[in-house]
């Protein structure tokens, strides 16, 4: 129950009435990835906007532990030049 | 008796998992970069580590420019080290004018069961299918 309060607010920003919004999920819990790859420019991609910054959870749906991850990988990825520190239209 | 207990240290060292990807500048030559992987190479061997798994990824774009150099030779090494070699490794990184960046990392264990999972070919078939569908 507290859980669903916890969302609603977020809601109300997000959602247009006309589209319900989907259910999100943690990729990572869902498929049991345990450890993401930082070289992987690719995978990393999908939780980068297209200026190179990293997207909320708010966005991807990934949970805390998952997220705390992605960013180190992403971090990663940018001290060896796999991902850009900064860009424009990355996608 | 102060050597005596290091030595015995020695024998007992916990080897831990490590991985690292050395970007080399593209100025070398095929030689000069064998060469400077073959020294590295030795310097994990001869410090009592050892080398598990090894890529060379070619000469790659980079994402940014680093010393205005937009390309690098990526290089790939997985080995087991005692975490006192960690230090002296990056240190020889740092003093070598052929090496551009360096990313050192300790693998968990997650991170030992993905690395030979790729390297078994696992996901080969098509990364995005695998995820799509999901591992257990």
């Amino acid at each position: 129950m507290k859980k669903k309060s916890q969302i609603n607010p977020a809601m109300v920003f997000n959602t247009t009435p006309e589209a319900p919004q989907k259910k999100k999920f943690c990729r990572f819990r869902k498929n049991g990835i345990k450890f993401i790859d930082y070289k992987d420019a690719n995978f990393l991609m999908k939780f980068v906007n297209d200026q190179g910054k990293v997207l909320p959870r708010r966005l991807t749906g990934t949970s805390l532990k998952y997220q705390r991850k992605v960013t180190q990988a992403i971090k990663r990825a940018r001290h060896i030049a796999i991902l850009p520190f900064e860009g424009d239209s990355l996608k | 008796m102060a050597t005596k207990t290091k030595s015995t240290k020695k024998e007992s060292v916990v080897l831990k998992d490590y991985e690292s990807v050395i970007i080399f500048t593209p100025v070398l030559s095929e030689d000069q970069l064998k060469d400077v992987v073959a020294k590295y190479r030795n310097l994990i061997t001869e410090n009592g580590g050892e080398l598990v798994h090894e890529e060379n990824w070619g000469l790659t774009k980079l994402a940014y420019p680093i010393q205005k150099k937009s390309t690098g030779f990526y290089h790939l090494f997985e080995f087991r080290a005692a975490s006192e070699f960690i230090s002296k490794f990056e240190l020889a990184f740092r003093r070598d004018e052929r090496i551009m960046r360096y990313l050192t990392i300790s693998l968990d264990k997650h991170a030992l069961i993905y690395n030979t999972r790729k390297r078994n070919g696992e996901f080969n078939q098509g990364k995005k299918d695998q995820k799509q569908e999901g591992v257990k």
